[in-house]
Order: structure tokens, then sequence, then C-alpha cells
């Protein structure tokens, strides 16, 4: 059902062509589209049924996400409602969670989630944006970088150091911020892959301290497991895009003539061809695995192992499947004008959000 | 095959050094390690300094400007250049149609256009591939007709780069639709301010129009302009190729990228307290890079020895080709791995010169998907991996 929701529209209204309009537009993103995600109930999926969810299932998020990753779609949608909203649920108070999440799901709230900094890579426990007491407030001094949707967002989520040292799990905390507050200062720009992302400081901010989601200190577990959750919908985003490229790849094949002959006629070449086909089909196996993972009743150590596995192998899948998909495409798989070379682009940012190969291959030996 | 550098040729390194320190621009350095992009004036300026020292062209033959060196003392000049992070001159000129004016060209047209391109005073681009002649470049359609002393051509080239530049453009067109298709090219040289040439911009992934489309309407070009004979052209073309093919391996530049990749990821913070040149699962990368880069040296110079004792480059040359381009793709995924976050945000506009706003990240680390992208162009063209690979299995496997 969903997925024939999600697929329809995407196939029907989300072209090439018209991801460049939306690209282009102010925003970077259609809000026609996104009160539309809203309509059909698509800003739920994240969400648990006692928040009024459609209920939170990894494997849902996975269709969703799947799908999207075929057409690029640029929509905020990790952004706001997997990490923005997902922490809001995992971290927030009842109170919190009925003033936000239903603004979140009828579509009028933007989030961005600030977790990365210039120093940090990809450790959550690098915080060195601090947030110090005084009176009923928190003073929120720091740096973020690659805050995504950072650009739009009405709210921020913040992961801030409230106690002990850059690095300790304990004493982070996650603030929302307001993104207007005084002495918060974005510079914003698009990423590679057409997303808009913006760095942002903060200069004495002062948050109330109603704006704590959750324990003081003890975010940390949370925020992993919210982050964990990001990484999976983009690598079930990546299995999409990949299965994308491997479609146009031999399509090209069979079309494109050298040698008096289709180039998919080549033996060498339809085997590199199998060989992109093996790796997006262990892609999408692995992904699967994770999902069904995180719906489960396994304990967290379990489903932090199958999520890194899971973003492992898909890297190694988008670093094998982009490159080739580009080289036999040849020059006309690096110019601005096919959509082959903006896949690549797309799945190879993907490689690096929320930890790269390397780093997901450690941290599941680690765990 | 002596690889050791005699006395001599360590005074020759000595003294490339010293003249590369003193004369190679600080703007232009400076540039180069912010990885902001240079443009003509940077390019034409730099070679009018090596041509001013006769070293523009180290692979012209002495009596029309080459330097007479050994292959080994060229080999010492280009890893000098590389060490400073000096431009090689661009290759469409020295590299590409010079060598196929001395060799085929008339006396007249030696006279006419060596200079110039010695002298950098002319900037030349290449008019060889088209939509539908890419690795089958000998199927290519554009055409060349004979009407009295001009012949008239009609057609598209692509993947011309940085035509826009260019003041000439070297051209392979068809001029007998009847014989073998290899038999029907004639090689000519087309004066890019000739009536009927018109240039699109083609944008590369990394929103760069480094590349054009070049479309011939009704052009005329002299006959004199003809390299050769007619219907040659694919013969020379040939030659030329296997010039492009050495020295690509790019040897020289790998090993300074991969000394620079060290400093770079011994100042990244691995996020855990230390840095990324103690990661050991990086550490290990770097290592399999700088031992890759050591066979492919030694490839390299195995194939110069050759050539110095008075072999032509063989078809092994394709190994060149295939390895260099491989591992400075490989060089460009390390660099972006470094860089992880820094890596993502697409700000094409801070790495063109005179851009005085706001920068995104530090030490161009928001360059290093860019590269990353446009460097997947280096396994594509020249003869693309696959034809390489081709070369190797029929020319030197016998198959």
């Amino acid at each position: 059902m969903l997925q024939d929701s999600v697929s329809k529209f995407v196939q029907r209204h989300y072209g090439f062509d018209t991801r460049k309009e939306i690209l282009a537009s102010p925003r970077g993103f259609s809000t026609e589209n996104w009160r539309l995600f809203a309509e059909l109930g698509w800003l739920t999926v994240p969400f648990k049924i006692e928040d009024d969810g459609f209920g939170g299932f990894a494997t849902d998020l996975m269709v969703i996400m799947e799908e999207f990753g075929k057409v690029m779609l640029v929509e905020p949608y990790v952004a706001t409602a997997v990490l923005g909203g997902g922490l809001i649920s995992e971290l927030g108070s009842a109170q919190q969670k009925s003033a936000w999440l239903p603004q979140l799901m009828s579509g009028t709230l933007q989030l961005a989630c600030a977790v990365a900094e210039p120093d940090s890579r990809y450790n959550l426990a690098s915080v060195t944006t601090t947030a110090v007491v005084q009176g009923d407030s928190f003073i929120v001094d720091g740096s973020k970088i690659l805050v995504l949707n950072g650009p739009d967002a009405d709210q921020l989520l913040v992961s801030v150091r409230t106690a002990g040292a850059d690095r300790d799990v304990h004493g982070i905390s996650v603030l929302l911020i307001d993104a207007n507050s005084p002495g918060i200062r974005k510079h914003s720009y698009t990423n590679v892959d057409g997303h808009r992302a913006a760095e942002i400081t903060f200069t004495r901010v002062k948050v109330p301290a109603t704006r704590l989601l959750g324990a003081v200190d003890e975010a940390y577990a949370g925020l992993e497991r919210v982050v964990d959750r990001a990484t999976l919908a983009v690598c079930a985003e990546a299995v999409g895009a990949l299965d994308s490229l491997l479609a146009k790849t031999v399509e090209y094949s069979k079309t494109r003539k050298q040698f008096g002959t289709a180039i998919g006629s080549f033996q060498a070449l339809q085997h590199r061809m199998a060989d992109m086909f093996i790796e997006c089909q262990l892609a999408r196996s692995i992904v699967m695995m994770a999902a069904m993972r995180l719906d489960s009743d396994a304990p967290d150590a379990d489903k932090m192992r199958a999520v890194s596995a899971a973003k492992s192998r898909v890297g190694k899948a988008i670093r094998k499947v982009g490159q080739e998909a580009v080289q036999l495409h040849g020059g006309i798989g690096i110019t601005d004008e096919l959509d082959v070379g903006h896949l690549f682009k797309r799945v190879t940012a993907i490689e690096t959000l929320y930890g790269n190969t390397d780093f997901h291959t450690a941290r599941f030996a680690r765990s | 095959m002596n690889v050791a550098f005699t006395a001599e040729e360590l005074n020759f390194k000595n003294a490339v050094r010293v003249f590369l320190e003193a004369e190679f621009p600080a703007d232009i350095r400076a540039k180069i390690d912010g990885r902001v992009r240079l443009d003509k004036e940077d390019y034409v300026r730099w070679q009018k300094i090596l041509y001013r020292k006769g070293w523009a062209a180290p692979n012209w033959p002495v009596e029309y400007g080459g330097t007479g060196w050994t292959a080994i003392q060229k080999y010492i000049f280009a890893e000098e250049m590389a060490r400073i992070g000096a431009p090689e001159p661009v290759a469409f000129g020295i590299k590409m149609v010079a060598p196929v004016i001395f060799t085929y060209g008339s006396e007249v047209q030696r006279q006419r256009f060596l200079p110039d391109i010695l002298a950098s005073n002319v900037w030349w681009c290449q008019g060889y591939s088209e939509s539908n002649a890419g690795s089958d470049l000998a199927s290519l359609k554009s055409s060349a007709v004979l009407d009295g002393d001009h012949y008239v051509v009609n057609g598209t080239k692509t993947w011309n780069t940085l035509g826009q530049y260019a003041d000439w453009i070297f051209c392979l067109v068809r001029t007998d639709n009847t014989a073998k298709k290899q038999e029907g090219i004639t090689f000519l040289l087309i004066d890019m301010k000739t009536p009927g040439i018109k240039l699109s911009p083609i944008y590369l992934i990394d929103g760069h129009p480094e590349v054009n489309e070049v479309h011939f309407d009704n052009v005329h070009v002299p006959v004199e302009n003809r390299i050769g004979e007619e219907n040659q052209g694919w013969t020379y073309a040939k030659v030329l190729l296997t010039h492009e093919r050495t020295n690509i391996a790019g040897v020289p530049r790998s090993k300074i990228r991969l000394e620079k990749l060290k400093t770079i990821a011994d100042n990244t913070p691995d996020g855990q307290g230390s840095v990324m040149l103690n990661d050991p699962v990086f550490a290990k990368k770097i290592a399999e890079a700088e031992i890759q880069i050591l066979a492919l040296e030694y490839a390299e110079l195995r194939t110069l020895a050759a050539v110095s004792v008075g072999k032509a480059p063989g078809p092994e040359s394709s190994i060149l080709k295939i390895v260099g381009t491989e591992t400075a793709q490989y060089l460009d995924e390390l660099t972006m791995e470094l860089a992880a976050w820094h890596s993502l945000p697409f700000v094409p506009e801070q790495f063109e010169s005179g851009f005085a706003g706001e920068v995104v990240g530090s030490d161009g680390a928001a360059a290093t998907a860019l590269h990353y992208f446009n460097n997947r162009k280096l396994s594509i063209f020249g003869g693309s991996n696959e034809i390489q690979r081709n070369i190797i299995s029929k020319a030197v496997l016998g198959l």
C-alpha cells in the first residue's frame, strides 16, 4: 500500500527535470510536495502509534526511502521527520511531543539536527558546543557543521555538552532551539547532492530550560539510536538510487553503439554489469536485515551492529556501482545534463553521511 | 636498466629545483595550494617563463626548441615540477598537436605553427571525439569536402577541453566515405576564428564548463592547413595517441599527492582523540597506495629506459595509462574520505580566483568531492581504460 503510493508519486511527479526546478527554487525543495506528503500521511511513518504516528517501523521507512532514492527526492524528509522528529519522540516529554509532533506530521514544522562539529568526524560524543545553566536558561556556545535542512528549519535540535570532557558519552544533552534565537549565525549552502545545509555558530544563545529534551547529561544513547535510524534511512535511499544507476546503465549499454554493435554485447562489460547487480542485491539484503533487526526486540547493541553492517556494506556497493555506472556511460556520465552523474553524487554523499564505510566497519567490529 | 641517478643527473636535479623555486610565481602556487582553479592567464604566464628558460617542450626535437634531455632528465624535470606543484603545460599544443606537426607536417607548417606553440602565443584544443565516436573514434562522421583550395567542414565535435580559451583546433574529419573507416580520415588544423564555428559549453558534475561541443557549419579551411596526405589522418593520430600515453602515468604527481595526503591525515582529527594518520585502517590504505605508486614508478622507468635506447613505447604503455589513472582516482577517494563531512558542501565559486566571500570548510576540504567526481574522467578519456585493456589483450597477449 505505502510502497504503491510512494512509488506512484515519485514515478509520476518527480522526473529529473522537475527535480532540477525544485532545486533551483528558493527553498531548494517543494513546499507543495511537503504539504502533499503530510496529506498522504508519509510524515507519520517514522512515529509510533502512541505518538499518533503510523507505527514507526524501520521496514516501512525503508520502503519509502528506497522509492525516494530512485528519483533522488530532495525534500528534507530525513532531516525533519526521521532525525528531528525522531529525537523529539525518543527523548521528549509527553508535553513536548504533543507540542511539536502534530505540527510536524501536519507538514507545518521544519526541523534540523545539528550534531556534527568541525573536528568531531563521525563521533557523536565528540561535542564541544557547550550549554551552561544560567537561571532558568541554558547559554549555548559553539559551532556545528553540515546541518541538513539548516537553512529552512524552524527549530534546531542541537547536541550540547552540559558536563564532562569532549568525547565523554556522559554529559551530552539535546536542546530544541528556536532557529531565530539571537546569537545564531547561519552560513547556508547547497551540498554536492543538491540538499541544503548550513554551518551554524551559536554565540551566547539563550535557551529556556524547558527546551531540554530528556534528562540532562544523558542524551547520548537516545541520540545514537535516532542517528542509527537516519543511517538506515539513507542506506535504503541508496538501495533505490543504486537500482536506478544499474537500470540506467543496462539500458544505455543496449542502445549505445560503438564498433558497429551495442556495447552491452561485449562480455567484458556484461560481467561488470552482473557484478553491479550482485552489489545492488547484497545492499538491498543487508538493509532489509538491519530494518528487521531495528523492528525486533533485539538488544540495542545488536541493533547498532546491524545498522553499522548495513552502512558499511552499502558504502562498498556505492563505491562500486557508482563508479561503474559512470565509467560504462563514458563522458556523458560525468555531465550535469544526465541524471547518472547526479545519482552518483547523491550516493557518494550518502557514503559519507553519519559515518563512512571505514567508520561503520570499525563500529561493527567494536560492538 | 639503471635507475640510480648519476652525479650529473643529481646536479641537473638541483639546477631544476633552484630554477623552479625562484621562478614559479608565488600567486599561482598559492592558488594551487588553495585548490583554486587556474585561469588561462595563469597557464600562459607560467608557460612563457618555461619558454624563456628553454624548457617549455622537453619532448620536442632540439631543432624545434626541445631541450635535448635524456629520458631520465625529463623524468627528473617532471618530478621537480610536481614537487613544487607547477602545472604541466597544457597538453593540446605542446604534447599533442606539435609532435604531429613536426613529424608529419610540411616545413612551411613547422615554421608557421611550432614557434607560437613553444612560446605559448597560441592556445590549441582538440577536435577528435564525436557523440557517436568515443572509444570507437575511427567511426567519426564530421566531414570535409574539398572545394578548390579549401575544405568545407561540417559536423560536431565533443569533449573538447577548454576550447573557450583556444585560438586553433586540430581535427580529425572524414574525407572518404567509401573506404574502410580508418582510411578515410584527414587531419586538419583550423583557426577558431573561421566563420561557422560555434562552441556550446558542456557543464560537468563539478559545475564547471570544462568541455565543449564544437559545431562546424560550412567552415572553410585552406588546404594548406591539412597535415600530410588526405585520408592518412588516422595514421598520424595514432602516433599522437601513443605519445599521449607515455608520461600519462603521472607518477611524480601521485607521489607528491601521497605526501600531501599524509600531511592532511596527520592534521585531521579522527574524532577519537588522535589523528587519521594513526588510524590503522586509513594508514593501511595510504601504505597500499604508496606501494602501488612504487610499482608504477618502476614500470614507467622501465618504459623510459626502453625508449632511451631507441625503442618506441610499445603497447605495454597502456599499463601506465590504466594504473596511473586508477591510482590518481584512488588518491582522490582517500582525500575525500579524509575530509569526511567537509567534503559535502558544493561551493565551487570559492575555488575560483578572486572569490572574496565567506569560505565553507577549511584547507580546500570542500573541493575534495568535486575533484573525485571530475577525475572520473581520467579512466574515460585518452582512450578509455577498457580500450587500453583491449590493446593489452590483443597487441601484448596476442588474444
